[in-house]
């Protein structure tokens, strides 16, 4: 009994310290989104709260929380509420399973990977029902896009996934990064490094999971969810305080887990850059921190220099270029590996 | 074993609770939500036979893809749900026979189903489920997986082939063409006399 008892005890501790990290992590995480953003368009940024802004995100948190609520008298009051919550709770629970280090995470499950597209599936639900429930036009034609959009591109993004699963053979996501430390590199009798992880043997397929990555969490420029220019906040209109911050830290979280799915599947992981002396001093969480931060980078600038698609376009590219080829590749994938032999056991 | 056994019990009352409230609720809507639950302790009754990878399949594909698809329904039906809730007598029969052959059914299969042989825990420790499954999918049991296939292939073509309308005399977008275009093609450049148009 004492057992069961020190075991949970363990696992709340090591929760509640991950979501500390997690969302301290996040709050600057948006801070340097700001910066870039700003940055790109010769502007200032952030720059008022504490030393060069760093401290923004917190002073917004605390304008958040002290606003009014405010529930719309038509709203449907019980889903309406829920909502937010669905979605910062689901993204939230995604890091249950993220490897941040060699035998850092909290539940190592066999079916890692597949946890982390459920989640991410289930994402959609969030803004559904916020925008369902605000009995509002807008909300609701925001619902309606976002339903199809995450519905298409979770179908490339499960096809991508599955490539990385037949060159890795293993959903555990720490399987998938120890099976990263030997490939094209190793075989031309260098150490592990970056040449082993597999965003150069499945190139294009890294680029494709970034973009759906994008579309799936709806990042510009395929925000059609919010677009404000047409929608003016989508399915968060009717949402103030509280609630608004909720959905917000759920989608930062959600793009979080997204850089760290690229890291984990395409970037290696925890593991240095070389194996070799300098590199390997560095602890894993440091190497996992800095290829999450560069994926976010990415994601940043992607919102600075690309402008939105239009809704059919977006669909467009989901259904008949990224499946066609994600599928194509799937195919050709499992045949190399077949015919080389390279099956893993 | 004690949390096991408290799980299984969680479960299956928040299972058998939300698929009471589905045909229930007055809202269609709280209706799809509440069999998201169903589907959801459902999963959750997955895990605890240590079928994980159904578990996370259930809720890839009926909670991710297939609810969703519902709820969409739902929400941008005008239905009017009084006149939706009259006519349930009537159909009140029907659907209890229906209901009853099913439970019928359940319990002539579990009252002549003979549970195999040795401990069924230990041989599912012993392989990862999903490796398993794959095992005799796409061996011992490939025409059955195929046919599936082909049957969702059919229903997919024919929801095509309904909806599916030509229309004539609309413009329709050539992402080619749009590319293709340049300034010589795309642009005329005329010199207009001044008071006079063109």
């Amino acid at each position: 009994m004492a057992e069961i008892f020190f075991t949970l005890a363990l696992i709340v501790l090591e929760s509640l310290g991950l979501l500390v990290a997690l969302l301290i992590s996040v709050s600057f995480l948006i801070y340097f989104d700001r910066k870039v953003w700003a940055a790109v368009m010769m502007r200032r940024g952030p720059n008022v709260v504490g030393p060069w802004g760093v401290l923004q995100s917190f002073a917004d948190l605390l304008k958040f929380v002290f606003k009014e609520v405010i529930i719309p008298d038509g709203a449907n009051k019980v889903v309406f509420v829920i909502a937010p919550i669905v979605t910062s709770l689901l993204a939230l629970s995604a890091w249950s399973v993220m490897p941040i280090s060699e035998g850092w995470s909290i539940s190592n499950i066999n079916v890692g990977v597949l946890f982390l597209f459920a989640i991410s599936s289930l994402m959609v639900y969030g803004i559904i029902m916020g925008g369902w429930a605000s009995n509002s036009k807008y909300p609701f034609l925001s619902a309606l896009r976002s339903a199809a959009q995450m519905v298409s591109y979770e179908v490339s993004i499960g096809f991508v996934i599955i490539t990385v699963l037949l060159c890795a053979g293993s959903l555990n996501l720490t399987d998938i990064v120890h099976a990263q430390n030997h490939g094209l590199g190793t075989k031309l009798g260098l150490p592990p490094s970056f040449l082993d992880w597999y965003w150069l043997p499945l190139f294009p397929m890294f680029i494709i999971f970034f973009i759906s990555a994008l579309a799936e969490t709806n990042r510009p420029p395929f925000d059609l969810v919010e677009a404000e220019s047409e929608l003016v906040a989508g399915f968060m209109v009717e949402y103030s305080s509280t609630p608004y911050l909720l959905f917000m830290l759920g989608e930062y979280v959600a793009i979080t887990t997204m850089c760290a799915l690229t890291t984990t599947l395409f970037l290696g992981g925890w593991s240095p850059i070389i194996a070799i002396a300098p590199f390997t001093w560095v602890p894993g969480v440091i190497w996992f921190l800095i290829k999450v931060v560069l994926v976010f980078f990415m994601f940043a600038m992607v919102k600075t220099i690309v402008p939105r698609y239009r809704y059919d376009q977006l669909m467009r590219l989901g259904w008949k270029v990224f499946l066609p080829i994600s599928l194509a590749w799937v195919v050709i994938t499992a045949g190399v590996l077949v015919s080389m032999g390279w099956l893993p056991s | 074993m004690i949390a096991t056994t408290f799980f299984f019990y969680l479960f299956s009352l928040f299972a058998i609770a939300s698929a009471v409230l589905v045909i229930t609720m007055k809202n269609p809507v709280h209706s799809v939500l509440f069999l998201i639950l169903c589907f959801f302790n459902a999963a959750g009754l997955f895990v605890l036979t240590g079928a994980e990878f159904l578990a996370m399949i259930l809720v890839v594909v009926y909670v991710g893809a297939v609810a969703v698809l519902f709820l969409f329904v739902v929400m941008m039906l005008d239905v009017d749900f009084t006149e939706l809730r009259s006519g349930m007598l009537n159909y009140l029969p029907v659907g209890g026979v229906i209901g009853m052959i099913l439970l019928a059914e359940l319990v002539l299969l579990f009252s002549t189903w003979a549970a195999p042989a040795g401990d069924v825990a230990a041989s599912v420790e012993a392989a990862q489920n999903t490796r398993a499954l794959g095992l005799v999918l796409y061996t011992k049991y490939v025409f059955f997986f195929q046919t599936a296939g082909l049957i969702l292939l059919v229903a997919m073509i024919g929801a095509i082939v309904l909806t599916l309308r030509h229309r004539t005399g609309i413009k329709r977008q050539d992402v080619n063409t749009q590319v293709a275009r340049g300034p010589a093609t795309a642009m005329e450049i005329k010199k207009v006399e001044s008071g006079q148009g063109i």
